[in-house]
């Protein structure tokens, strides 16, 4: 067993697949960041909003006015650099903690999809992703002819990670016996060409679409690592991707995926895709340089296998901390995060705060929209830690008013996955009374209804 | 071997998927609801009906003006308030078409309601204009001193140091000035009417009619938020719940009520606008009576929520019985027994969450424009 893993931590492969990851993922890292710009969505969400939601222990990472645009400037450019392979360490290094801190400045914006950035670049950190047609390689005069071949599989085991938990998500009866929420989701469509008016609007295809959602899922590492069905798998993930595209707004996340999942091919297909880079860049005028080819030597003690270990350990354990919790995950959104359940629910809620003065007797109703943007305020009314910490949010704002004895209590209900609404936390708690912890919230009232699944 | 397991796999899903599809008797989704039906219904025999009948009402309204300042005296007066409550009364069907040309007029999480109806009016602001300071009732700084209450005041209100409201356009040191700003406010209100309709009979009933989109920029989705807008802020709030002091640490506000100056109608015209509300909802003609065509509510229908429908029916009528129990004059009834107010309030606040939430979700569209990638 131990002479297993030692010849497997020693056996390299040929480093193309890496290096065709790197530049494909640092081009569209570098691309969301533009796009993002350009839609004028960081003055958006991280500027105007008068309020973040912060993450629990990471209140102190807030958007820095108008320098959250260098943050942005510095992640947009290391991802530049990163594709390049130019100074490839640093700038990964770079990337991974700008976009993390981007990401942490206000949890409105929560993405599984911006998570699963955040992750990849964390493992990228310690890949030698530049030891193959990269600047760095032109800068030293020497190139990689081999990598280990854990650098390479660890991509492939957090993409697999990715899928399998998404797909296993999904084994519940919302959405495999009620279609929920794709059958609220996909009429609403009726305006696409051709299927829009017909198999959108079918209960089969809504059943169809959960069911193939999740055989999908858990089944695509598999055709994907398996040779003979390899083609196939990526056909499979090519439509996939882009037909979710077509029918939700999910920006850059499909083609990031597309684009990622072209490491479980041979190194002769990357072969032949640096050859094409190849092509365009010598056709951009730069001449190709001979550059001294040797093979890797793996440093002793060599740490990053262990820190790997370590970190696919949590990778795979965080999304079942759900189970420690009572009642219904989808209800709570207790252990919901960083799980890969991407596109389960569909909640609509309803938020209204009474701010009581305990003394007097008195109370008022709080306009939502005097501090919350419209997306706030949707994502707040349907998540628990949203009310606590906007209630805590209110309590400082009223007291700096000279409110005094203040107490907070809401009055809150949830549409969940197309079910009739609910009142969704106790109305008789003061919120102000609590304190967000990785402790059940017991303020909020039972789901009245049962999803059975995983 | 492997490609095999996984193609039985998929072969099985399939499968699975085709049958689960026998036992669920279809969904009922089979023949597709008809969207450009609804918006038709809305356009035709809502929307405009109710907008071409206000605009009639504010032509009245001038003509018992012109003859008012003709021949200035109270029975030409008390015409102008009947006429004045005339069109008070047709706005209630037409404020929450927030749309097309309307919502041109301004971003306004209010509308263009901001230019109808702000109270409580500014006396202040009146009365320096009418005084001879500048002023633009175009700007925000005068959105409280336009409109209906502003009517309301020129009409019923007393001015500073007058003893009667039509001292205001006689004796008053200032009649010129009350007299121009009575023109200016009647003048913005024309105005800003004849366009709307202008609009809707030019080009915008067949733009919205044909914009058929499932996006947040489509007329079904613009038209559901500009009715939960007016629900949940012009009736639920501005009307009961602001002089009942749910927004204000349960202080009172008699003089915040709808129509104050004239006094006794704030709960008729609460009413109509619940009516509005009501008939929108089921796709009722503006003027027929009970006939009805595609609505929200044969949307929800559709949807297999006939309950949902009927909920929402019923807390409506709830509310309307509560606000019946109220006094005519709501600034009375806030002054001697404002229980009764929060109940309606309460009542109202029921059908907020029915529309915002439990609809909303059904009808799977966002409340209000959110622009940004999802998951």
């Amino acid at each position: 067993m131990t002479s297993q893993i030692r010849s497997y931590l020693k056996s390299t492969v040929n480093p193309a697949p890496l290096a065709v990851f790197r530049i494909g993922f640092g081009l569209m890292m570098c691309f969301s960041i533009i796009r993002f710009w350009s839609y004028g969505w960081i003055e958006k969400l991280y500027i105007d909003p008068k309020f973040h939601f912060s993450y629990f222990g990471f209140e102190w990472i807030k958007p820095l006015e108008t320098y959250t645009y260098f943050i942005f400037a510095i992640c947009g450019l290391s991802a530049l650099l990163v594709a390049l392979g130019l100074k490839y360490r640093l700038s990964i290094i770079l990337f991974f903690l700008s976009f993390t801190y981007i990401e942490l400045m206000d949890k409105t914006t929560y993405l599984n999809h911006y998570y699963f950035i955040s992750l990849m670049s964390f493992l990228l950190c310690f890949l030698p992703a530049n030891a193959y047609y990269s600047v760095d390689n032109l800068i030293r005069r020497k190139s990689y002819q081999s990598i280990p071949k854990w650098s390479i599989d660890s991509i492939k085991l957090m993409l697999s990670i990715v899928y399998i938990y998404a797909g296993l998500a999904k084994i519940n009866s919302d959405w495999l016996f009620k279609a929920m929420p794709l059958k609220l989701w996909l009429p609403s469509k009726y305006d696409l060409p051709i299927i829009g008016e017909s198999l959108m609007q079918e209960h089969w295809f809504h059943v169809a679409m959960s069911w193939s959602g999740m055989l999908y899922d858990l089944s695509i590492p598999f055709l994907l690592f398996y040779r003979r069905t390899r083609i196939f798998a990526f056909v499979l993930v090519v439509f996939f991707h882009v037909f979710t595209r077509v029918l939700f707004p999910i920006g850059m996340f499909p083609y990031i995926m597309i684009v990622s999942t072209l490491i479980f091919f041979d190194a002769y297909a990357h072969e032949r895709i640096i050859k094409v880079i190849k092509y365009v860049v010598q056709r951009l005028g730069f001449k190709s340089l001979k550059l001294e080819a040797i093979s890797w030597v793996n440093k002793k003690p060599n740490f990053v296998p262990v820190l790997l270990t370590v970190f696919f350990t949590i990778q795979l354990f965080l999304p079942f901390r759900y189970l420690t919790y009572p009642d219904e995950l989808f209800w709570t959104e207790e252990g919901y995060r960083y799980s890969w359940r991407v596109m389960l629910i569909e909640k609509t809620g309803y938020a209204e705060f009474k701010v009581v003065d305990a003394k007097k007797n008195t109370s008022f109703l709080v306009k939502n929209s005097d501090f919350l943007t419209p997306f706030q305020e949707k994502e707040m009314t349907t998540q628990p830690d949203f009310i606590l910490e906007y209630a805590h949010f209110l309590g400082q704002h009223f007291k700096s008013q000279g409110h005094d004895n203040l107490e907070i209590y809401v009055d809150s209900y949830v549409a969940l996955n197309g079910r009739r609404s609910q009142r969704f936390v106790n109305p008789k708690i003061d919120l102000l009374k609590i304190n967000d912890s990785f402790e059940h919230k017991e303020w909020i009232l039972p789901f009245n209804d049962e999803i059975k699944g995983l | 071997m492997i490609k095999k397991v996984v193609l039985l796999i998929c072969f099985v899903g399939l499968v699975i998927a085709c049958s689960s599809s026998d036992d669920s008797n279809g969904g009922g989704n089979n023949d597709n609801f008809d969207r450009s039906g609804l918006l038709t219904n809305y356009a035709d025999n809502i929307i405009v009906p109710a907008i071409t009948n206000f605009q009639s009402k504010v032509l009245a309204l001038n003509a018992a003006r012109e003859n008012f300042l003709n021949n200035t005296n109270q029975t030409n007066l008390d015409l102008l308030s009947d006429a004045w409550l005339d069109a008070y009364k047709a706005w209630q069907f037409v404020g929450m078409y927030n749309i097309g040309e309307a919502e041109s007029f301004t971003s306004n999480l209010n509308g263009f309601r901001v230019y109808y109806n702000v109270y409580p009016v500014s006396l202040s602001l009146i009365q320096s204009a009418a005084a001879g300071a500048s002023y633009s009732l175009d700007s925000d700084a005068y959105y409280a001193a336009q409109g209906f209450p502003a009517l309301d005041f020129l009409i019923h209100g007393i001015a500073d140091g007058d003893s009667i409201p039509i001292d205001k356009f006689t004796s008053n040191s200032n009649s010129q000035g009350f007299i121009d700003y009575l023109n200016a406010v009647q003048t913005q209100i024309t105005t800003r009417t004849q366009s709307i309709v202008n609009n809707w009979q030019n080009n915008f009933r067949d733009e919205f009619v044909n914009n058929t989109s499932s996006s947040a920029t489509g007329s079904i989705s613009k038209i559901i938020n500009d009715y939960i807008n007016y629900y949940e802020r012009a009736l639920r709030a501005n009307k009961i719940g602001v002089p009942a002091g749910n927004f204000s640490a349960g202080q009172t506000f008699p003089d915040k009520v709808e129509a104050y100056y004239k006094n006794d109608v704030s709960r008729e015209l609460a009413l109509l606008s619940l009516e509005a509300v009501q008939r929108f909802f089921n796709g009722q003609s503006f003027n027929g009576g009970t006939t009805s065509g595609e609505s929200l509510a044969s949307y929800l229908d559709y949807l297999d929520n006939s309950d949902l429908k009927n909920d929402i029916n019923a807390q409506f009528n709830a509310s309307r019985q509560q606000i019946q129990t109220l006094n005519t004059s709501f600034s009375q009834q806030v002054s001697n027994d404002n229980t009764k107010m929060t109940m309606a309030y309460d009542a109202l606040q029921a059908a907020v969450v029915l529309l915002k939430v439990d609809m909303a979700s059904v009808f799977d569209i966002q409340i209000d424009f959110i622009d940004n990638d999802g998951d």
